[in-house]
């Protein structure tokens, strides 16, 4: 059982009440894309992604990346049930979309770079340190259908 | 990995607009990877890892040095790092995993202090930067 203390909680809710998903979610999609190419392997019908501009222009990233932070947004709503909240989206991406759980790690540190873009000195050692617990929490319970 | 040309400008560019707050950028990249990842601790019992400690500030400054000094030699990382390489295997022995943690929260630092900076490109030039300089630091651990 995952413990959240005040503070965290606080850290949390008070970076995703200004977090736009629609943005923050296509750039991390984004710079997933880019940073990690590999990651393209599951993207094979999103059109141009030959290039950081192409892919940061992308429509269908953008709105995946919408997508993926939405559901995201899921977890915040229910941190002391992760397992729950992602078990039928953990099923998904391994017996439909056969995605490496690595990526959903991948994934974490790159939205946690976004937020410290947005939040600069905000983004806290703190702040940072509830964000890679719960990207790592929301990765593992992602991971935990697999077989 | 292979840096490209491109990667090498991008890299070169951080560093010069770092500049003489390497330091900090060091010290900073450490407190966070202590805050955010405990284990890492393990490596630095003789250390003071409270707030503001001079041990740390003192230990970024090294680690920021190290990295100043590989983008210095981009072009041969193994020399440039051939000592300190040699004494990770032989003394330190870090679990290579951590490079990557410590990467990660280097990025983290120049996010937030420097968020335009770090545009997609630059930030995939810098991470492969970093993980080619944990490569090497691990590369005779066997």
């Amino acid at each position: 059982m995952v413990h959240w203390s005040a503070e965290e909680k606080q850290l949390i809710s008070s970076v995703w009440a200004k977090v736009s998903v629609e943005e923050c979610g296509a750039e991390a999609l984004a710079r997933l894309l880019i940073v990690y190419p590999w990651t393209q392997r599951f993207f094979s019908d999103f059109g141009n992604l030959s290039s950081p501009t192409a892919i940061i222009g992308n429509p269908k990233v953008r709105a995946h990346g919408k997508k993926v932070l939405t559901s995201f947004g899921e977890a915040i709503k229910n941190l002391d049930n992760l397992k729950g909240t992602y078990s039928q989206l953990s099923e998904l991406h391994c017996d439909k979309l056969h995605v490496d759980p690595e990526n959903f790690r991948l994934l974490g540190d790159i939205l946690v770079i976004v937020l410290a873009t947005h939040f600069t000195k905000d983004f806290t050692p703190a702040c940072q340190a509830t964000w890679q617990k719960l990207v790592g929490l929301v990765a593992h319970a992602l991971a935990r259908k697999y077989h | 990995m292979v840096l490209s040309a491109a990667d090498k400008t991008n890299v070169k560019a951080v560093f010069a607009k770092i500049g003489g707050q390497a330091d900090e950028y060091g010290a900073d990249a450490l407190e966070r990877m202590f805050t955010t990842y405990a284990p890492t601790k393990t490596y630095f019992p003789h250390f003071d890892l409270g707030k503001g400690s001079a041990q740390v500030k003192a230990h970024g400054k090294k680690v920021a040095g190290a990295l100043v000094e590989a983008v210095n030699h981009i072009d041969d990382l193994a020399g440039a790092l051939s000592k300190l390489s040699d004494l990770h295997a032989q003394k330190l022995r870090v679990d290579p995993v951590n490079f990557k943690l410590l990467g990660q929260c280097f990025l983290v630092t120049v996010a937030t202090r420097n968020p335009g900076l770090l545009t997609p490109e630059v930030h995939a030039s810098l991470d492969k930067f970093l993980c080619a300089v944990g490569t090497v630091l691990t590369a005779k651990y066997r």
